[in-house]
């Protein structure tokens, strides 16, 4: 099941499971749109990306690391640490502003995610150990230091809503605000590291093949720092507009969502166990969990059954999606062909 | 990591003795031995209160719960896989039980209904294992990813269904499951002995057990050996799965009530007891006593810690720390012998 999929520099290439993801999230549209009002509104879909915002920066950051063959769950609560350490930076500087704010967050998530380059690369300790430690690490420290207490006096810049687009349509605002402008930008970058450069070519090659990467010349080393610390500088950055967005800062707001964050990024075809992963995939698949909640609430369902519909549905593409159905249909014309993992 | 042939975890050695003798020379059992000794010698001299009966009283009746659902982790590690689904199917195992003995009057409820409930739960986890277990085998997808979003799933499953609360109002013989001793040794504790026995039975003397590690040495190599593959990996997640039953069963006597994410902080140490119990984290390499006696060291940890007055958030700072430390140490120990071989 080695599937070699390198990005093809030039043709718009999508491969199976986004098309699969297309073709579900088209199909859940369509329903959603046809049962309730509010679904197809500029409001609700606006609501929507706002709200998705911060999912999709991790979803970016996380990609990296799923491509360069490793795996991440502390990045979630590493971005809590930043959003308090940036709280008490920036104080410290008087209260800055937005430049500063993204230099001081990035700054610290970097550090977090080196951190964890450290432990994987210098001591071969492989990645999820390491991240269920620093996880555990990060966790427990922050509440130890912070006691449980929330930041709810902000810097003014950092809690003003900063609306980007605004339409008034007939049943209210419908408004793009600055984390989806960060989102792109996240997105943008993200894609220009892993498609458009040598770095990003070779986090594939190593993913894909770590001992043929080594002898080819690649930095292993380096890769490790370059993989942990983006999804190190995107979390910190998610973690700035979760902030901004919730306004405030709350020790254990971000915690749990490393898990969904994973689910939805390797739903959308990022293999775990590196080489493979598109931009598309990460965002489709985020959209797609985004989209069965935002659908339950529109149509009423019982909030307690939020969890239990949207882990049937990632259990269904899983079971549904491109790869999944040819292993399927393969197994029942000639039975013990296909292999697993 | 030293791998040697396959067949290297199952070996038929004669006595006990000398299996013991030959385990402990690879510094395997002797090693985690050698710690466990360490770490309590360094509580005592820490606090007079550390070397009573009423610690290792309660360590004896902590371990079980943790224990089991490692149990439960350790067989899909084994294969190659890992099920984060653990703990969420316990919990729906003991929502079974509790329903069971709920329907059979409750507080007045009979040993029989006890033991149906009992049932019921286990073959309720087995069939949540077995469910992960076509899906991995069926389609390929990762078990990661479909453990997380059963994960999800049962989550939210059993937050519909209990609406986050909990179930309590059990006969007085359950509570007496929980807590009560037998032989001068905790019921709970003989629980878990017979488990583990089970586990070691199951992987070094079974025909199962050897493409457990065959599986999660080199799938593709077993299938091509002609043995089937999918119903191994069936089996895997069935066993896991029953084995998570009967920790929900353990985890309702000793709580005496059923809630949705009760043990949720087990997932993550589970893990770690295992890689501490040098189980190979991508499969193949690792034995159920050493994971049990790595348990052990990690209850004593936790008890000793608690002794001392250290905040819990502190303690889980420090569990991470831990496993770094053990997985540094463990690098520069490989490196020393390495250099001198």
């Amino acid at each position: 099941m080695r599937n070699l999929s390198l990005p093809r520099i030039g043709t718009p290439h999508i491969g199976t499971t986004e098309r699969w993801l297309m073709a579900v999230i088209a199909a859940m549209c369509l329903f959603l749109a046809l049962t309730t009002d509010s679904f197809f509104t500029l409001v609700n879909l606006f609501d929507l990306l706002n709200i998705s915002a911060v999912n999709v920066i991790f979803a970016a950051g996380l990609l990296v690391v799923l491509i360069a063959g490793g795996i991440d769950i502390s990045f979630a609560v590493a971005a809590s640490v930043v959003q308090y350490l940036t709280a008490i930076t920036v104080e410290q500087f008087g209260g800055g502003n937005w430049a500063v704010g993204f230099l001081v967050a990035s700054f610290y998530g970097f550090a977090l995610g080196a951190l964890n380059a450290t432990l994987i690369w210098r001591f071969r300790i492989i990645s999820i150990v390491v991240t269920i430690a620093t996880f555990n690490l990060f966790f427990g420290a922050l509440m130890f230091f912070t006691q449980g207490v929330s930041i709810y006096d902000l810097p003014d810049w950092w809690l003003d809503r900063i609306i980007l687009v605004e339409f008034d349509t007939a049943i209210g605002f419908a408004e793009l605000t600055l984390p989806v402008a960060v989102m792109i930008v996240v997105v943008a970058a993200t894609w220009f590291l892993i498609r458009r450069t040598t770095p990003g070519r070779q986090l594939y090659a190593m993913g894909d093949n770590p001992e043929g990467a080594k002898r080819v010349g690649i930095n292993i080393a380096g890769m490790h720092y370059l993989a942990y610390g983006w999804l190190g500088v995107t979390a910190g950055i998610a973690g700035l507009m979760q902030a901004h967005y919730a306004q405030e800062v709350v020790p254990n707001a971000l915690y749990g969502r490393e898990l969904d964050v994973l689910a939805a990024v390797v739903l959308g075809g990022a293999r775990l166990g590196g080489g493979r992963g598109t931009l598309l995939g990460a965002v489709l698949g985020v959209a797609l969990v985004a989209i069965t909640q935002n659908g339950l609430n529109l149509l009423g369902v019982s909030p307690y059954a939020f969890k239990m519909i949207v882990g049937a549905v990632i259990l269904a593409a899983i079971t549904l999606s491109g790869s999944g159905m040819t292993a399927l249909l393969g197994s029942f014309r000639t039975r013990p062909e296909r292999a697993v993992p | 990591m030293s791998r040697t042939s396959v067949t290297d975890p199952a070996p038929r050695a004669a006595s006990l003795g000398s299996r013991l003798a030959a385990l402990g020379s690879t510094g395997e059992v002797g090693g985690l031995l050698l710690f466990l000794a360490l770490v309590v010698l360094g509580f005592s001299l820490a606090t007079d209160r550390f070397l009573t009966v009423p610690t290792f009283a309660s360590i004896a009746f902590q371990l079980p719960e943790l224990g089991l659902l490692t149990l439960a982790m350790l067989i899909p590690i084994l294969s190659g896989g890992l099920n984060l689904a653990i703990t969420f199917t316990a919990n729906i195992s003991g929502l079974v039980l509790a329903w069971v003995l709920q329907a059979n009057g409750g507080a007045e409820a009979g040993m029989a209904a006890f033991l149906m409930g009992a049932l019921a739960a286990v073959a309720v986890g087995a069939l949540v294992g077995w469910v992960m277990g076509a899906i991995i085998a069926y389609t390929g997808a990762h078990p990661i990813l479909v453990s997380l979003s059963m994960m999800i799933f049962l989550r939210g499953l059993g937050e519909f269904l209990t609406r986050g609360g909990d179930i309590s109002g059990f006969p007085e013989f359950v509570r007496e499951i929980g807590h009560g001793w037998f032989l001068g040794i905790p019921v709970p504790l003989w629980l878990l002995i017979g488990c583990v026995a089970l586990w070691h039975l199951l992987l070094s003397r079974t025909r199962l057990g050897l493409t457990i590690y065959m599986a999660g040495s080199n799938i593709e190599a077993t299938r091509h050996s002609g043995i089937d593959t999918r119903r191994t990996l069936m089996l895997v997640y069935t066993l896991s799965g029953v084995m998570c039953g009967i920790a929900g069963v353990l985890m309702l006597a000793r709580f005496n009530s059923v809630r949705v994410g009760h043990g949720e902080a087990y997932l993550l140490i589970t893990v770690l007891a295992c890689f501490l119990g040098r189980v190979d984290p991508f499969g193949g390499f690792g034995r159920a006593l050493p994971v049990a006696l790595a348990l052990l060291i990690l209850q004593v940890i936790a008890s000793g810690l608690n002794l001392l007055g250290a905040n819990q958030h502190l303690a889980t700072a420090l569990w991470g720390v831990f496993l770094i430390l053990v997985m540094v140490i463990r690098y520069l120990w490989a490196g020393r012998s390495a250099r001198r071989t």
